[in-house]
Formats: C-alpha cells, structure tokens, sequence
C-alpha cells in the first residue's frame, strides 16, 4: 500500500521545507511493509496524537516570552488544538524548550523529560538550545539540547517568530502522523518497579506487626 | 564617566565602611564586584550612594594574596551585600570573613574552580554533568582568627524538622528557571531561600573574550524585555569612556525606544501577574496591546523582542518613516487599553484583597536590599535616574515620578501602571520634535576604549541598570560587570514573603517583576 | 408533556415477553449503565469543547478550529490521545491508593448524573430522599482527591489536597443549607415531584421569588467551588501548585480527573436546573396560554439540557473574568458570608412558606 502523504490544514505538501528528509523518515519507519488493518488503526490514533499536542509549560529565557505571544490572541496556538498548556511534565505531550540550557539546568530537563509520559516530543526552540547559539562560547552554557534528549524538531531563531512556533508544531504534527504506534514505540514494558513495591509493602507489614 | 575611587586596604574596609555608612549616611550599596587584577591579587569594588544627598563614593579595596584571598565582610552594614558577596565568591573565590552564608551562588555546589578568575580553565574542569545537583541545606560562615588561620562554622539553612517545597525550577509562576527552597507550616511559608543559576550564562566572562560591537547583541538577552535600555547603558558608558557625543536625534529616538520599551515591559508584567492570580483572559488583553508596540519596533529595528538598535555612537538604522504615524496611533490605544486593564483587573475585589497589605516592604529595606524600579518606589524611594541623573532627552520633558508609600504589592502594581501614563506623556512630548540629524557618529572601524575604570546607568524597566567597565586600552574589555536589576529583588523574597502564604509568593514575585536571564547573566 | 416512561415501560414489556423477569431486569440494568456512561462522557466532551471556546470568545481568540468544522473533533482527537498515553508508575508512591483515587472521583460524577431528571421519566434513580441522596454521593469525590493527594507522595498533590477537602467540606454546607431552602418550599426531597411541581406550579426562583433568587446567587457561587474551578480553582491552582492534587498522574488516570471535573461542572449545572429552573418543565407565563401550549411542544430533554447549558455558561462566564482567590480568603467567605446569609435567608424562606407568600 502507497503511503499517503499526511496532510497539514492550509499548508500544502510542497511548501513545507526540508522535505527530504522527511521522506527518508517515512521510509525507514515503513521498510518492513505496512499491514492495512494495522496501518488505519495507527492513522486513527496519529491523528488524535498530532491534533493535540499538549506543551508543558517551560521557557528558560526570551523564547519563553515569544511563546507566550504564540498562546494570545493574535497568533492563537490555540487554533490547532495546542492551547492547553500543563504545568505538569505527567500530562505534557510535547516539550518547547525555549531558551538557553545551562550545565546547571541540564540535569532538570533531563529529569522533566524523564517525567514525562509516552509518547513524548521535544523541540528546540531557538538558536541556544539549538547549538548554543550567541551563547556557544560560554562555560556554562549546554551546546544544543540534542545533547541531553532526543529533538524531534529545531526551529532556529533568536528568538523565533511567532509563526516559526507555529510552523515547528506543524512540522511536529506531520512527523507524528507518520509515526507507528502499534508494534514500534509505545510497547507495554513491565513494571520495573512492581518487585520493589511489593518488597517494602511486606517490609512494613512485618514492622507494623512487631510493633 | 570615569570612575574615581579611594583604595582601602583590607583591614580598614570595614571600619571604613562602617563610618560611611554612619557619618556620611551613605545607606545604599550601589554594586559591588569582584575583579581579578592578575599580580596584585584580587580586587573588589563598591558604589555607594546617600539617598539623602545623592552623593557617591566609591571604594576599591584590593587583597594581594592569590591562593587564598579574603577580605571582610560588609554584610553586616548593607543588607544585599549578602548577595553580592556570594557572586564573588562564586565568580573569583574570594572568601568574605563574617559572611553568614558563603555559598556558591549561580553555579553548583560541586563546581570545580571559579570562572572569572583569569587562570581558570571552566570547560576543562567542568564537564556536563547529568548527576543530581546536591543542595545542602547548611552553609559556611569563615572567620580569621588573630594569627592568621581560617576557621569555619557551620550554618543552617534549614533545619532536619523543616518542610521543604522546592518552588522552580520548572514553574509556571517563577517567570523563568528560578528555584526557591520554601520552608513552610501549614500554607504560611517561614523561609525563602533563592537557589540562581538555572540560567547563567557567563556573559560577564564571554565580554572579556569579545570586542566592544559583539558585547552589544548579548546585553539584549539578558533582562529581554528592557533589551533597548540595557543595550542603551552599554553604549553610554562606552561613549562616555571614549568621550563620544552622540546626536541629539540619537538622544531623542533613545529616548523614546526605552519608553516603547518599558511600556512594553509593563504591560508584560500586568499580564503576567493576572496570569499568576488565575486571571486568564486580563493576560491575554495585556499580550493583545502588546502586539502594537512589537510591531513598532519591528517596523524600525527588524525584531520583535531581541530589538539590536542602539549602536555605539548612535543607533543602527535611522526610524521607519511610518515611526511617528505608528506610534500617534498607538498613544489613545493604549490609554483605551489602561482603562480596561483598570476596569477588568486594578478594581476586582478578589485582586485586590490578593495584593493589598501583601510583601510590604518597609522605606528602609527596600534602601538597604537596593531595591531599585518600581519595587522602591512603590516604598517611598526616589531612586528614578531619569530624575536624578536625568541623561539623553530626559531634561526637557516633562513627566512625574510615581511613588507610594505603602510598600505593599498593590503599591508596586500601581507603580507601573502609573508608569505607563508616565512613559505615554514622555513620547507624547518627544514623538512631534524629533531633531533632524545623523542617526549614527563616524566611529573608527576598531573600537578601543581608553584606559580606566568606568560606570554607567540607565532606568531599566525594572530599576537602576548600570555597567561596571574596566578597560586597559585593548579592544575588548578587561572586566566588565552588569548591575543587575533583579538580583536585589530575589533576595528581597525573603524578607517580603515570610509570614505570608504560598498563594502570596506567587503575587510578591509577581509583583516584583524580576527577569530571570537578568539576575544570572 | 412527553412522558419517557412509555418508552421503558414498552422496552420492559418487550424484554419480559422474550426473557425471565431477572434476565430482564438485569439487561436493563445494563442498558442504563452503558446509557449513564455514554451521557458522562459525552456531556464531559461537549463542555471540554464549550470551554475552549467560549473561553476564546472571552479572550479575543478563535478557538479550536483545525480537525473537523469549527474544530468540533477537538475533543476526540484528546480522547484518541489520552487513551494511548502512558501511565506512570512510581517509586514511593502508595501505589493501590493511588490508582484508586481517579475511580472515586469518577465513580461519584457517574451516580450523580443518574440523578438528573432528563425528561419527564426519564430519569434512573428517583427516590424519595433524591436531593440528600444526591449531595451525599457527589461529595465521595473528595475522598477520591484527598486519596490522589496522600497516594502521590508528593507535597504538591499533598497541599493541594488539604486546600481541596478544606474547601469542598465547607462549600458542602452552603450547598445543603440552600437545599433546605428549596425542600422548605417544595414540600419534598424526590427530584421528579420537585420537577413535576414546577411544572404545575411555576419555576422555584420565580415562585419562591426573593430568598430563592438569593438562594440561587449562593448555589452559583457554592457550586462553582465545589467544582474546584476558577476562581476557587484552589487545589490545582496552575500556578502555584503547578496542577494540585492530580499533579502526578498521566494518560487516562489524569483523563479521568480531567473529565469528572467537567462532569461535575455539568451537575453542577444540572441541579441548579432542578432545583431553580424548573428541570425539563418548559417556561410558562401565567395568562397566556397560546405561549405555554406552544413551549410544551419542546422536548422535556431539550429544556432539561438547555438551561443547564445556559448555567454551565455562567459558570465559564465567572471563571474566565475573574482572578483567584486564596485560601483564607476562600474560607472566610464561606463561613463569615454565605453561610450566614443562608441561613438567615432559610429562616426568610421558612417565614413565606409559612404565610403563604410565594407564588
């Protein structure tokens, strides 16, 4: 079956950039084929995915204040379904990290990114968490997110306009509408830590019985 | 202007110190800063200033011994010298004997070296570490004892029995990556202990490395929404070093730039705090109005936010011809904007039992925490420079400068939005006579500033934004230090939100207005 | 008027024609339980999309607009996510307390709309105590928060957990005392004789006039923090306790909450409509009987869910103008003002019962 080419509201295929590489991700997710049944399933649930994006509120410097002229009333991210923004990473889908990312901040995003549940995505937003951008120089300063958690998406820019957010979540919603959610990402691991609970609960039992 | 400053060896600093503070009542500690003078050792400077008066002085005080510097402590006289003397510590490793609380500041606790240091090698000795930061809930006080030798106390910061909420660094009501460790009982919170650097950039030590033009575009990002009058203070202490006369077009379109700018900056912080106290849709009409200016700015300086226009010597590109049209538009809007504001937020009854008797900070702590902008005026303290020290275009207009003396956080509220009528009235008197003239000097292609030591402030958005440049004739800076403007801010928390409730710290930042990239730098 | 009850009558009669009058009975059972989860989520959808946009129509915005016409798939592109977001598990967590906490809290939104009269008969549980049924069983919530509060093991869920049981236990005896309010003047605890007496007699807050309107006022302002939304959003309160009680839970344990807050919005809404506006009994104005003829041809169902659109509205209408209190302020509100001023006005509504007053 010929893949179709996921399609974006009011921006036709062709005049999205960089679709190269695009391509070639669709390619290397389909090289084993594509099982119908399984392959409208997985459209059904993309769409839900890439529609609602939820962005966890977090911005380290300039690009925070541009995002959040992106969620008023002129740009209105809310259009695309995007407006509810979670303070908590538990219910946050995607990440816009917005801003320089210090050696010291490092660790925290890693852990925010860690908190967060599957599926999850990141985007760099603009020239500092890209590569560090007019900051590359500095001691302190991490050079490009991509070297903490995996970036789905760059959107370069210092800071990027409001309609570069809104072109990077685009981006974003084509990559996710390609994405396979059966058999690939999203499995069900075992609870890691069902052993553990299960040892401190018999643990307490025990002391609240001697006691 | 250049600096004149009276050396003190470091036996009589605090003596010293302490009769200026008494006799001379010089009660506000401008800034204070660590240098690293190579052979002679290490340095640090302090600006103080009466309020009474206005008078200045400014002290050097320098220790020769490298391997282990240390000098006395003042913060014991000047409160925010706590604060100050922390960052030099941090940034050179200069050890203030009596200090309470000699912790690292923006960088982490298990940190290896001191960066400003000239023979310090960060990047080498400092990794990206992935590991947990260990936050230590005590801190060392050093004291030296008759023979010389270095002891060491221990301090608490918080107790085993305290309950702890961190606060930040990912919050939505910290404006940014700031931490506070809150110590509370119950919802009334007991301590506030600011945890910095989330977002520390090192621009400080970046401008050694850089020449005078590529210092410019990093100003910008430090406090963003006072980008025009940081960058502003950067080429006035530069000009005035080289002793270049800008324009007085240059003068005129600076000055109405950093009012667009702080207006912009108010409304910011309207939005925001009706943001913070829930008040969704007030956040979203403050962002609507703000749109207008941006395109202002836009329309001249080719960005939004990051606005790179002053230059040294001038500005960089002359005003878009539809400016003056633009900005006669923009004038009745927003008096139409300030009224709603008022109507839909400044008079709600659940807003202002929010703010009224919150965080009140009294005349004298606001003084002695240096609390400049709005946060001091809202006290009681004429501390405005476009008043005091009036600089460009700020002598031939007129305007008032708003003070309350509650304190409290409605005070500080209504500092700003008083401000914005303020900052209209300014343009509204400047925008009709913009002198004819060239935008920008004739500067050599190679910008060398002559030797000394020089500082320069600017009415930031949010307070006395002033730069600390010392130069020795190369063309890039020897050091460079930025008075920030919200670093006093973060350690007044402290003082303002002990006692109050966690719901109050959200609106006591709120009303504080601090930037986060401005504190760290 | 319609009456519902020829429909289930008819589908009673058909099931005990064809099965055993248990399997009937049972068949029915589940008929209305797929019927009383289907209303839940459908009602919860329909007020997550009311919100965004009449949230954005407060703000100068567009709204969803992006899937569907207007945006109206929003909601099921949400629900499409959040069923195949992962579900955390924790360290240090009490674990069975906190996966329990969001099906308290989901269980109680359920019993309760299955006490919303949506037509005349149609109704599920009616009994004769309905009204105190009704507000005993909504308030099982709180257990549920209270729970997610303790199982997180977190301190953000914890204060937001002690703000929510703080505020819910004393908003509860604003919400009782105006309920008394009504039953003094009803006569009667058993929602569909509440109904079906306004439906004869005129809508409570027309017929009960001044101490039902001040009723009325209480119950909007009780009832929106009984909700926990804006302004007494308190035990999320975004942006001090990041998301409150419900902090640490994601995919469709978060989705549950999320939901039953919109639930609960909606009865909410709901009972106000009972109890005040006349449930599914349409507008009648005394005299002109052409008017009232014409207002019976509409659907019980249609008012029923009409006007409780129209309460939700007000709801949305205070959340999104107003700033949020804090918690002391909350409290004193609570006990120094509403409490007072109804049970002063349970004594006035008592006093016109009494002589005969109202309408």
């Amino acid at each position: 079956m010929a893949l179709k080419r996921p399609a974006i509201k009011n921006i036709p295929y062709e005049e999205f950039k960089d679709n190269e590489t695009f391509e070639r991700l669709v390619e290397e997710l389909n090289q084993n084929g594509v099982n119908i049944a399984v392959r409208s399933l997985d459209w059904l649930f993309d769409w839900g995915r890439s529609h609602s994006l939820w962005p966890l509120t977090f911005a380290t410097s300039c690009c925070g204040i541009e995002f959040m002229a992106v969620c008023a009333a002129r740009h209105d991210i809310a259009r695309f379904g995007f407006e509810v923004t979670r303070n908590s990473p538990r219910h946050a889908d995607v990440i816009l990290v917005s801003g320089t990312i210090v050696k010291k901040m490092a660790p925290v995003l890693k852990r925010l990114y860690d908190q967060m549940a599957d599926p999850k995505y990141v985007i760099a937003i603009g020239a500092c968490s890209v590569s560090g951008g007019p900051f590359r120089k500095s001691y302190h300063v991490v050079q490009g997110v991509d070297e903490i958690i995996p970036v789905d998406v760059y959107v370069p820019g210092c800071p990027p306009r409001p309609e570069s957010f809104l072109y990077g979540m685009m981006q974003l919603q084509r990559k996710v509408k390609v994405e396979q959610f059966f058999g690939t990402t999203n499995r069900k691991e075992r609870d890691p830590f069902k052993q553990e609970y299960k040892e401190r609960s018999e643990k307490i039992l025990a002391q609240q019985e001697e006691a | 202007m250049n600096l004149q400053y009276t050396p003190v060896a470091p036996e009589a600093l605090h003596a010293e110190c302490l009769r200026l503070r008494e006799e001379e009542m010089m009660d506000f500690l401008v800034f204070l800063t660590g240098l690293d003078l190579g052979e002679e050792g290490f340095g640090v400077v302090y600006q103080l200033e009466s309020t009474q008066t206005g008078k200045q002085v400014n002290l050097r005080c320098v220790t020769p011994d490298r391997e282990r510097p240390v000098l006395p402590t003042v913060s014991d006289i000047w409160d925010i010298a706590n604060i100050y003397e922390r960052e030099a510590y941090d940034y050179l490793g200069i050890i203030f004997t009596g200090h309470p609380d000699m912790r690292r500041i923006f960088l982490r606790e298990d940190w290896v070296g001191h960066p400003l240091r000239k023979d310090d090698k960060p990047e080498e000795q400092n990794p990206l570490r992935m590991d947990n930061e260990p936050l230590s809930d005590t801190t060392w006080q050093y004291e030296l004892s008759q023979d010389g030798t270095l002891t060491k106390r221990e301090n608490v910061v918080f107790a085993p029995s305290d309950y702890v909420v961190n606060i930040g660094p990912q919050h939505p009501s910290t404006h940014g990556v700031l931490h506070f460790r809150v110590a509370i009982e119950g919802e009334t919170i007991r301590r506030v202990d600011p945890v910095l650097g989330y977002i520390h950039r090192g621009i400080e030590k970046m401008n050694e490395s850089m020449t005078y033009p590529q210092m410019l575009a990093l100003t910008d990002r430090m406090d963003y929404l006072g980008a025009m009058q940081n960058r502003h203070a950067l080429c006035k202490v530069i000009e005035e070093a080289m002793g270049v006369e800008v324009s007085d077009r240059v003068k005129v379109i600076r000055t109405i730039m950093d009012e667009l700018q702080r207006i912009d900056s108010h409304i910011l912080f309207f939005s925001c705090l009706a943001q913070d106290l829930g008040a969704t849709t007030a956040f979203i009409y403050g962002f609507r109005d703000r749109e207008k200016i941006l395109d202002i700015f836009e329309e001249t300086c080719g960005g939004r936010l990051i606005l790179n226009y002053n230059t040294i010597g001038g500005v960089m590109h002359d005003l878009h011809p539809n400016f003056v049209s633009r900005v006669k538009e923009f004038i009745p809007v927003m008096r139409k904007g300030l009224k709603e504001y008022h109507d839909l937020f400044t008079g709600n009854v659940i807003a202002r039992n929010r703010m009224e008797g919150v965080g009140i900070l009294t005349k004298e702590q606001v003084i002695a925490m240096g609390c400049t902008g709005g946060t001091g005026r809202a006290s009681g303290w004429h501390n405005d420079l476009r008043k005091l020290r009036p600089y460009d275009a700020y002598d031939r207009v007129e305007f008032d400068e708003i003070t309350f003396t509650k304190g409290d956080s409605f005070s500080r509220y209504m500092v700003r939005m008083d401000e914005i009528e303020q900052s209209l009235r300014i343009i509204e008197q400047l925008i009709d006579n913009i002198p004819e003239g060239p935008f920008q000097e004739k500067m050599k292609p190679i910008i060398k500033v002559p030797e000394g030591v020089y500082y320069s402030a600017v009415e930031g958005s949010r307070g006395q934004f002033g730069v600390y440049l010392e130069s020795r004739g190369d063309k890039s800076p020897y050091r460079v230090h930025y008075r920030s403007t919200g670093l006093p801010l973060v350690y007044a928390m402290n003082a303002a939100c002990r006692g109050n409730l966690i719901a109050d710290l959200v609106t006591i930042g709120g009303t504080f207005d601090y930037i986060v990239p401005d504190i760290d730098r | 008027m319609f009456d519902f009850t020829i429909i289930t009558n008819w589908l009673h009669t058909l099931l005990v024609g064809v099965l055993p009058e248990w399997a009937a009975v049972l068949t029915e059972s589940v008929l209305v339980a797929v019927v009383i989860i289907s209303l839940a989520a459908i009602f919860a959808m329909v007020l997550i999309y009311m919100e965004r946009k009449v949230c954005a129509f407060f703000q100068c915005r567009l709204g969803p607009n992006r899937v569907g016409k207007w945006g109206l798939l929003q909601l099921f592109a949400d629900v499409f996510k959040m069923l195949q977001k992962e579900i955390i598990k924790m360290r240090q967590t009490d674990r069975f307390l906190h996966d329990l906490a969001p099906f308290f809290v989901i269980t109680a939104s359920m019993i309760t709309i299955a006490c919303l009269p949506w037509n005349k008969g149609a109704q599920i549980l009616d009994f004769n105590i309905g009204v105190f049924f009704f507000l005993a069983v909504s308030s099982v919530s709180v257990v549920g928060i209270l729970l997610a509060g303790w199982g997180s093991n977190s301190k953000y869920p914890l204060i937001g957990a002690m703000r929510s049981g703080a505020q819910i236990i004393s908003y509860e005896i604003s919400i009782g005392i105006t309920m008394l309010t009504v039953i003094c003047l009803t006569g009667t605890m058993q929602i569909s004789e509440i109904v079906e007496q306004q439906y004869t007699e005129g809508w409570n807050i027309f017929r009960g006039h001044l101490p039902m309107v001040v009723a009325f006022l209480i119950y909007m302002i009780a009832g929106n923090a009984e909700c926990n939304r804006g302004p007494f959003d308190l035990p999320e309160s975004e942006s001090e306790l990041t998301a409150g009680y419900h902090t640490e839970y994601s995919g469709m344990h978060f989705g549950y909450f999320y939901l039953a807050e919109y639930m609960n919005l909606f009865i909410s809404a709901g009972l106000a409509t009972t109890v005040f506006l006349g449930g599914w009994a349409p507008l009648h104005i005394a005299g002109l009987d052409g008017f009232n003829h014409a207002m019976d041809y509409i659907p019980g169902v249609v008012w029923f869910v009409g006007k409780a659109l129209f309460v939700v509205f007000l709801f949305m209408w205070e959340r999104w103008t107003l700033p949020r209190l804090r918690i002391d302020h909350i409290l004193t509100l609570e006990w120094k003002y509403l409490m007072p001023i109804s049970l002063v006005n349970l004594v006035v509504m008592a006093l016109v019962v009494a002589f005969g007053i109202h309408f």
